[in-house]
């Protein structure tokens, strides 16, 4: 009896709701556990970071337009498809190291969960009426900063990715991602469950690759308004940081050593990535 | 119908004014109030403290030119000594005392400004050149109204963040401009006290009287020592005190460009950070608006302080279909302004705060006619000595001309026109700043269609520049981050403990 031959996938950049290898031709190779190659992973250049920040600008207003229910629903039918494809990814973060694969996948899919229920609830929690001292009804509430550029936690590959992407997403931001360099396979299969439960195209931009040669370009890009560096090493924080001053743009940093833990979700990892407007609207008869 | 008697003092009312034509009755607010020192220190550990680094400077009224006093200029040492006392005041005293203990000291904070307004108002006016109109009516009422209202929050944290135990992050760098002097520093030590922090403040070198004099209240007010730091001195003060490894907190309000220095500086220390930038704020009036409202609303939101605001309603647009009345109107309610003595009652737009800020604006302006816009300043005397720039308007103004994209920070108005509400929140969104933004119409629902489509921190409806304790405050984009002002201002200067990644 002669085994079968597999087919091997080849994974890419996920930009604008289409799946691309980089403009660069680069790619990079991917080891597993035992330290064998799993694939080859794109490596994505200056150009496709540029692009993928064009596709999420290109994405926000719709998104960020879209009502909350349905934003929440959206986050949900991540949950679904995850669900349905949970072996796959037990088996993808098990091959590429992962402590315990199957709690790992079973908290990001509650994840999206947790998430998914804020579309519609931080408002109330986390806005505010004003009590002025003046005829205006004044009130605040957060919305969306914008783009924002997350650098994943290199490790768990797949958990700390969602602990990040989900509270930035479901208030309407669009992301562009750097993946975790050393596993970055799974954040690709990820895209490909949100390419299809509804998250509109260029929502989520997935970029692999050297995250040192692509953060510096992230976090100076003129176009996007808020970064999560919580993937950033320390020796590059200063640089990176340093970069974001060039528009002012907000920082985000989670310290969380225990990603499986509930204390890895808050509702403040939402209103982060928001803006609070007030406005002062007239009274009179 | 009039009774005679009145008909009768009407034409003597004439006569006289036939014989003796009008002249305007300066009604001056006397300084008697006021006791400037020759000389002042720094205030270090809740005493003065002659600074290390041997120097003062002169600090002037810009309506006159004349040196009111010398004021310390704090070093690199004299930083050090204001962190350190901050710390130890922070470690020994302030941040272990129970919230209502703390809401003590700031409730009496606030009633001693009450007590002692007019002494403010006037030297804040001497100091700063704003009209003593606004810094009696607006700069006053708002600055104890701020310290009342967060005293209240101090003990009160705890309900404030559903599922967080705050505490406090220690002590404050924090850096405040010179247009609303001790409103600024009102607005930074309140929130910063109430929450457990203590604070080193550098008011702005141009205006540091009513800080210095605000120390003088907080050592009336049996605050502990070093709970409350002041440093003078100009931006190498400040960035003595922002890169200053003994602070866990900067708040700064200013300009974007220094503010990105600030961000710069801060990048890598795990320093939290506030930062109150910059804007160039549409004014946006439709063609329903009632237009003799808006026209005052224009005023209020340009000429205000001079039009140092950093809220400032500096771009007005305007619905075509009205843009000519409206440019009338405007025209009309400018000539009729009152340019001069800011320690005149009567006056509306006072001295320009500096020589510096003066050449800003003229630069500005004078780019404005060489672009191709159409200028308008009102008839108007100006005192011959002092800073003083005439209320200004522009129409025939592009979105590239530098007037419509760079902030003036001076009374000069840049006046484009739009067709649809949709062009409207085009324009008013392409900038890079994000802090305020105006709607006129009689329209609630069209209100609030903008509110959610403009993308600033602050919009006001039927109104500008108008700001409450309770309201927050604070910009999108390169306006900067954080708030100042109501709950949200809480959040800059807490930790948390436990329960929550945040």
């Amino acid at each position: 009896m002669s085994e079968r031959l597999g087919v091997r996938k080849t994974y890419k950049l996920a930009i604008g709701g289409a799946f691309s290898r980089s403009e660069s031709g680069r790619s990079y190779p991917v080891l597993g556990a035992d330290g064998r190659i799993l694939a080859r992973a794109a490596a994505a250049s200056r150009k496709d970071l540029r692009e993928g920040v064009r596709a999420a600008r290109s994405a926000l207003a719709a998104w960020s337009a879209a009502t909350p229910y349905n934003r929440g629903q959206v986050l949900y039918r991540v949950a679904e498809m995850m669900e349905g494809r949970r072996a796959q990814f037990v088996d993808e973060v098990g091959r590429a190291g992962g402590q315990d694969a199957e709690a790992e996948v079973d908290a990001s899919v509650d994840r999206w969960v947790w998430y998914a229920g804020w579309s519609d609830k931080i408002h109330h929690v986390l806005g505010s009426v004003n009590p002025v001292a003046a005829p205006y009804f004044n009130f605040t509430i957060p919305e969306p900063t914008g783009v924002v550029g997350i650098v994943a936690p290199a490790e768990p590959a797949l958990l700390g990715l969602i602990s990040r992407l989900a509270p930035a997403i479901v208030s309407g931001n669009a992301t562009v991602v750097l993946a975790s360099e050393p596993r970055p396979l799974v954040a690709i299969t990820l895209s490909e469950v949100l390419a299809t439960s509804d998250v509109p195209a260029g929502v989520v931009n997935v970029l692999t690759g050297r995250t040192t040669e692509l953060m510096p370009w992230l976090a100076g890009h003129m176009d996007v308004n808020a970064i999560d560096i919580t993937g950033v090493p320390g020796h590059l924080l200063t640089k990176v940081e340093e970069l974001c001053a060039e528009n002012v743009k907000r920082i985000v940093r989670s310290e969380e050593a225990n990603w499986s833990s509930d204390r890895a979700q808050s509702p403040y990892e939402v209103t982060a990535f928001m803006e609070m407007k007030t406005v002062w609207h007239p009274m009179g008869a | 119908m009039a009774n005679k008697d009145e008909l009768q003092r009407t034409e003597a009312h004439g006569g006289l004014a036939a014989e003796t034509p009008f002249g305007y009755a300066p009604s001056r607010e006397s300084t008697d109030i006021v006791r400037i020192e020759p000389r002042y220190d720094l205030f270090i550990g809740g005493d003065w403290v002659e600074p290390r680094s041997g120097t003062w400077f002169e600090t002037i009224s810009p309506a006159t030119e004349e040196p009111l006093s010398r004021v310390a200029e704090a070093g690199p040492e004299d930083v050090d000594l204001a962190v350190a006392a901050a710390r130890e005041a922070s470690d020994e005293r302030w941040r272990e005392l129970p919230g209502r203990e703390r809401a003590r000291f700031l409730y009496r904070i606030a009633r001693a400004l009450q007590e002692r307004s007019r002494e403010f108002a006037v030297l804040e006016t001497m100091d700063g050149g704003k009209p003593i109109k606004e810094s009696r009516d607006v700069d006053l009422p708002l600055a104890a109204a701020h310290f009342f209202y967060y005293a209240g929050w101090a003990d009160k944290l705890d309900y404030a963040f559903p599922g967080r135990l705050p505490r406090p992050l220690g002590v404050a760098g924090q850096v405040i401009p010179w247009n609303f002097p001790l409103l600024m520093a009102a607005w930074k030590i309140a929130p910063a006290l109430a929450t457990g922090n203590t604070v080193v403040l550098k008011p702005a070198e141009t205006t540091p009287l009513t800080a210095l004099l605000l120390a003088d209240v907080i050592q009336e007010a049996d605050l502990p020592p070093g709970v409350v730091n002041i440093v003078t001195g100009a931006g190498r003060t400040g960035s003595f005190l922002v890169g200053h490894h003994g602070i866990d907190k900067v708040a700064f309000t200013g300009s974007t460009d220094v503010g990105k220095v600030i961000q710069r500086a801060v990048a890598g220390t795990g320093k939290r950070l506030t930062l109150e930038l910059g804007g160039k704020a549409a004014n946006i009036v439709f063609e329903d608006a009632a237009l003799d409202q808006a026209v005052e609303g224009i005023v209020n939101g340009i000429y205000f302080n001079q039009g140092h605001v950093c809220c400032a309603g500096s771009r007005l647009l305007v619905q075509e279909a009205v843009a000519e009345t409206l440019v009338e109107r405007l025209k009309a309610r400018l000539s009729t302004l009152r340019v001069g003595d800011p320690l005149d009652k009567n006056t509306d737009v006072g001295a320009i705060n500096s020589s510096q800020q003066l050449r800003r604006i003229e630069e500005l302006v004078e780019s404005g006619i060489q672009d191709g816009a159409e200028i308008y300043q009102p008839p108007c005397d100006l005192p011959e000595r002092g800073y003083w720039f005439p209320p200004t308007l522009f129409t025939g103004v592009t979105q590239s001309h530098r007037i419509a994209r760079e902030e003036i920070f001076g009374p000069v108005l840049s006046i484009l026109t739009f067709r649809t509400p949709e062009e409207a929140v085009e324009k008013a969104n392409n900038t890079p700043y994000g802090l305020s933004a105006g709607v006129w119409t009689e329209k609630g629902s069209r209100i609030l269609w903008m509110a959610s489509r403009l993308r600033a921190g602050v919009i006001w409806a039927n109104t500008f520049n108008r700001f409450d304790p309770s309201s927050p405050f604070g910009g999108y984009k390169e306006s900067g981050f954080g708030r100042e002002g109501g709950l949200h201002g809480l959040e800059p200067y807490l930790a948390w403990n436990g329960g929550g990644a945040r």
